[in-house]
């Protein structure tokens, strides 16, 4: 019984969708009550971990961790949802989107993500992933009547179950080679090199980086975020990529910690290759979704740089990256959300044209955000790389470190390029102009982030330094 | 604890920038309470900065005005300090910023209140450059400068201005990325990234030769030295007359001043090795560009390939290691940033009169603009290195530094000053003198107050520092013979551990 009052957010959650459910189906119209009172539930879920004591504990016979690490990932989730459901309530509004089981289906995703990125064991992080991506492939198709929307649905359904075959076939090997599904006993079991426990690794590895749409099996990520409605988008980009990277540090530095260095190297080319792959094919680019869902792959590269790198200061830089990552893109996809003329939204990058005539905040948010992600000091950006190589270079690992830098160079080209269209180019017809304070409040918030970040930068190393996965 | 004047003078132009942002435009794109908060901040500034100058030790060689504050936990810290190097570029720095910002009224015609604020931002980012003591503070401001550079060409540039900006932006970032790799790694072999720590603690041989060349990469695009120099043409040509003064007068200087700071100090052994190279590309630059800029059609172009001229005198005088040639190359970088500015208000004067920067345009201009006439051809001179003008004594002491390391480098690069008054006084002769053949030039008024005044000032202070240097040589002499101690200690240290 007292290990129930551990998984009082999980419990609480779930208990809040199916009564969100019931409100649902048996009151009409009932989108802006459960639009509100699913904020609230985000809200009151932080809170309770917020509140909650966070000694290290394993419950359900060591199957269910609640630490630091778990702690800090459900807070970003929570915090990424809860600003990408404010924003994007006008966007949902406007394409006539708003059923009641939009956000009942993004608490669901967020539950699956509280189970996986607290699981210590195979079978309950699968349950939790599967969880998360059923509610996924629903989202990428929640505009059912746009034939883009659905295709994306189906191709992020019929990719992503090809990867979770991939990672179950993983699972099993590993089991079978190391007789057990909990973590750490596989972390002591795998001790002595065994061929059967490194292909489950490698099979897992496939699975995790096709989550976090890391290359080479990125396919699904530019047309998934391409088809699906913009405020789905914006979720995709924010917080499954936070619960992906959180299970794939775990995975690395727990099951696996003892055959590193087998997966190093791997880990070594999908970071280079999606730094690579990142910055060079956005370069093309015309639509602005398109081009995030690039830009993300090339960040998760830099994210999956400092997990590289194997030590402690790798993994927590991660952790900084990814909390600066969703950041950026919340402020990013926030202005995406204002792209808006004569009633419908505008995803073309070249509508953009001399927007800072007619819409001098919003470039000029814009343009701190991009330069962010660009990685260009003294903004926020900046830090999150350099504590990635920082630690990379800990590792020396000197290739890696030269390669992520000179793609920072040409992936800093197509975020130039945005505000190049913004501010050089002459002015087309201005956006519809409205004053939402659910859009602009994340915007200036972002900014005001990103900006003064480097007066105090070691805040968020001084969160992650609590943290310890062992 | 003392008064942070160093932190004040870095930031005051932000807080300047900030009280600009909250400003409105009047009708049509005036705004005149932008001009004079920008004015007043960057005249404060460059006020206190006199009084910096006036309070500076000139004694001694320790970092001076030392403020220290903890800042990315752990390990790094703000650190900022001056010694007689930095205080002259501050010096240069808040002394150019306000002429820019005079210049800015007459050039800049569309979002006057944007340019303020990228300018003065652009001023902050400067000097913390010079300011700071730490490699990661270093890089932080480095970088960031191109941000407001980077607006201010694509902004308000000319036709080619995107092609422009973006080849500034990513050549000067790809040259500095390299310098981040290795400022990472010398944290991770001496445990700081203080300067004044690792001068003490000293890097060791093995490690100085690629780190010293990833510091190159960086300060080889800033400065420019051929053969990476192809941003500066561009960027100069496009950028408005207040960027492009900004551009030659100080951005430049932040890769002599790195070469000074960081190259020599920190790694004396790779600095001496690579010797032959810095002689070598400087060599070139001097020659080659001097030849380039003889061929131009473009003023702007002109004058940015002379830039990249007198940057190779800058390079030749710091690696050879002697007082008369760092010293020499302060001066230089000191004079051409006043002789360089002048020169660019100079073409932005007949630019915004004519909207032409073609020389071919021009000519007889002194029947008509007499005392634009004359302030031009000082200047002029002053590039060519005239004596009595500041960029004599520039180009002499590096000359003389030279000679005692190396005879053949140095005759090569006196035929650089050669060539610099052919190419100066070709160009003074065909848009100054000859007959008035262009119909529109009749109609143009000599230079106005503001352009006048500021063109005087700089006048002035040319022709004083060409004739009276030693404030200049007071000011960095210590701290430049604490440089060559340095290095030369290391370097016996070495030939008798062999």
């Amino acid at each position: 019984m007292l290990a129930i009052k551990f998984l009082i957010p999980e419990i609480f959650l779930s208990i809040s969708i199916f009564s969100l459910l019931m409100i649902g189906v048996f009151i009409k119209n009932s989108f802006e009550i459960i639009y509100r009172l699913s904020l609230f539930v985000i809200f009151l879920i932080t809170l309770i971990i917020l509140s909650g004591d966070n000694d290290p504990t394993k419950i359900f016979n060591e199957s269910f961790t609640i630490d630091k690490f778990s702690l800090y990932s459900k807070i970003l989730i929570l915090i990424s949802t809860f600003f990408v459901l404010l924003m994007s309530k006008k966007y949902i509004v406007d394409i006539k989107n708003n059923k009641f089981e939009y956000p009942i289906i993004i608490l669901l995703s967020i539950l699956g993500m509280f189970i996986m990125v607290s699981s210590n064991d195979l079978i309950l992080f699968y349950l939790g992933l599967e969880l998360q991506s059923l509610a996924l492939y629903i989202l990428a198709s929640i505009d059912r009547d746009n034939i883009k929307s659905s295709e994306a649905g189906v191709k992020y359904f019929v990719l992503s179950a090809l990867s979770s075959g991939l990672l179950l076939y993983g699972c099993s090997l590993v089991y079978g080679f190391t007789g057990s599904t909990n973590f750490e006993e596989i972390a002591s079991n795998s001790g002595d090199f065994n061929v059967g426990t490194i292909f489950g690794m490698v099979f897992i590895l496939v699975g995790l980086a096709f989550k976090v749409s890391a290359v080479p099996f990125h396919m699904w990520t530019p047309d998934v975020y391409q088809g699906s409605p913009t405020s789905v988008t914006s979720f995709f980009s924010v917080a499954p990529k936070v619960a992906g990277i959180a299970i794939f540090i775990k995975f690395m530095y727990l099951p696996f910690q003892g055959v590193l260095n087998q997966w190093q190297y791997i880990l070594v080319f999908m970071s280079i290759a999606s730094m690579i792959l990142g910055a060079v094919a956005a370069i093309g680019q015309t639509n602005i979704k398109r081009l995030m869902a690039y830009s993300s792959i090339g960040h998760i590269g830099y994210a999956i740089a400092g997990i590289a790198a194997g030590t402690e200061n790798g993994f927590k830089s991660t952790l900084v990256y990814i909390s600066i990552y969703i950041v950026m893109n919340i402020g990013a996809f926030a202005c995406i959300l204002l792209m808006k003329r004569g009633g419908k939204y505008i995803e073309e990058i070249e509508e953009l044209s001399g927007v800072s005539k007619n819409h001098p905040m919003m470039s000029f948010g814009l343009l701190i955000i991009l330069f962010s992600l660009a990685g260009i000091p003294p903004l926020a950006g900046f830090f999150a790389k350099f504590y990635i190589f920082m630690a990379v270079i800990e590792s020396e690992m000197y290739t890696l470190a030269i390669v992520g830098l000179v793609t920072t160079v040409l992936s800093a080209f197509y975020y130039i390029r945005i505000i190049k269209i913004m501010y050089f180019d002459e002015p087309k017809k201005p956006f519809e102009k409205f004053v939402d304070y659910r859009i602009h409040g994340p915007i200036v918030l972002s900014c005001i982030l990103l900006v003064s970040f480097f007066i105090y930068p070691s805040i968020l190393n001084e969160i992650v330094s609590n943290i310890s996965i062992f | 604890m003392n008064f942070p004047i160093l932190s004040s003078i870095t930031f005051l132009p932000l807080i300047g920038a900030f009280f600009i942002f909250l400003t409105r435009n009047e009708k049509g794109e005036s705004n005149s309470g932008a001009v004079y908060i920008s004015i007043f901040t960057s005249f404060v500034n460059f006020f206190i900065t006199l009084f910096l100058w006036y309070s500076f030790d000139n004694e001694t060689s320790n970092f001076q005005f030392v403020e220290e504050i903890s800042w990315i936990s752990g390990f790094i810290k703000f650190k900022f300090g001056i010694d007689g190097i930095s205080i002259l570029f501050i010096l240069l720095t808040t002394f150019i910023t306000p002429i820019c910002i005079i210049s800015c009224i007459n050039s800049v015609k569309t979002r006057l209140k944007e340019f303020l604020i990228a300018l003065l931002v652009l001023e902050t980012f400067m000097i913390g450059v010079f300011c700071s003591l730490d490699l990661v503070v270093f890089y932080l401001f480095f970088e960031a400068g191109l941000i407001p550079m980077f607006l201010i060409i694509g902004i308000w540039g000319g036709s080619r201005k995107v092609y422009s900006a973006f080849k500034f932006f990513l050549f000067t970032l790809l040259g500095s990325v390299l310098m981040l790799v290795a400022i990472i790694t010398i944290y991770w072999i001496t445990g700081t990234t203080d300067v004044t720590q690792i001068y003490e603690i000293k890097i060791p041989p093995k490690f100085q030769y690629l780190l010293w060349l990833a510091f190159f990469s960086s300060f080889a695009v800033k400065l420019p030295m051929w053969p990476v120099h192809t941003w500066l043409p561009d960027a100069h040509v496009e950028a408005p007359t207040p960027g492009s003064v900004i551009l030659a007068a100080i951005l430049l200087k932040m890769g002599g001043y790195g070469f000074l700071r960081f190259s020599i100090g920190m790694f004396p052994f790779a600095s001496e090795y690579f010797t032959p190279l810095i002689f070598a590309l400087s060599v070139i630059a001097v020659i080659y560009t001097s030849l380039v800029a003889l061929m131009q059609d473009d003023m702007k172009k002109l004058i940015a390939y002379s830039s990249v001229a007198h940057m190779g005198f800058v390079t030749m005088g710091i690696f050879t290691f002697n007082k008369q040639g760092v010293e020499g190359s302060i001066i230089q970088m000191f004079s051409h940033g006043l002789i360089s500015a002048a020169l660019f208000l100079c073409v932005g004067v007949l630019y915004d009169r004519t909207h032409s920067r073609l020389i071919k345009s021009y000519g007889g201009v002194v029947h008509i603009l007499p005392k634009y006439s004359f302030l031009f051809m000082v200047f002029a001179l002053a590039t060519l290195g005239l004596p009595g003008t500041s960029g004599f004594v520039g180009e002499f002491l590096v000359l003389v530094g030279t000679f005692k390391v190396n005879f053949l480098v140095a005759i090569l690069a006196s035929l650089g000053v050669i060539l610099a008054a052919a190419y100066m006084l070709w160009l003074y002769k065909r848009v100054i003198f000859g007959k008035l053949e262009n119909i529109q030039l009749k109609k143009i008024q000599d230079v106005n107050l503001s352009e006048g005044s500021i063109l005087v000032v700089l006048c002035i202070a040319v022709l004083f520092f060409g004739f009276y240097p030693d404030p200049l040589l007071e000011t960095m002499k210590v701290s430049v013979d604490n440089l060559i101690n340095n290095y030369n200690l290391e370097i016996t240290r070495r030939i008798t551990l062999k």
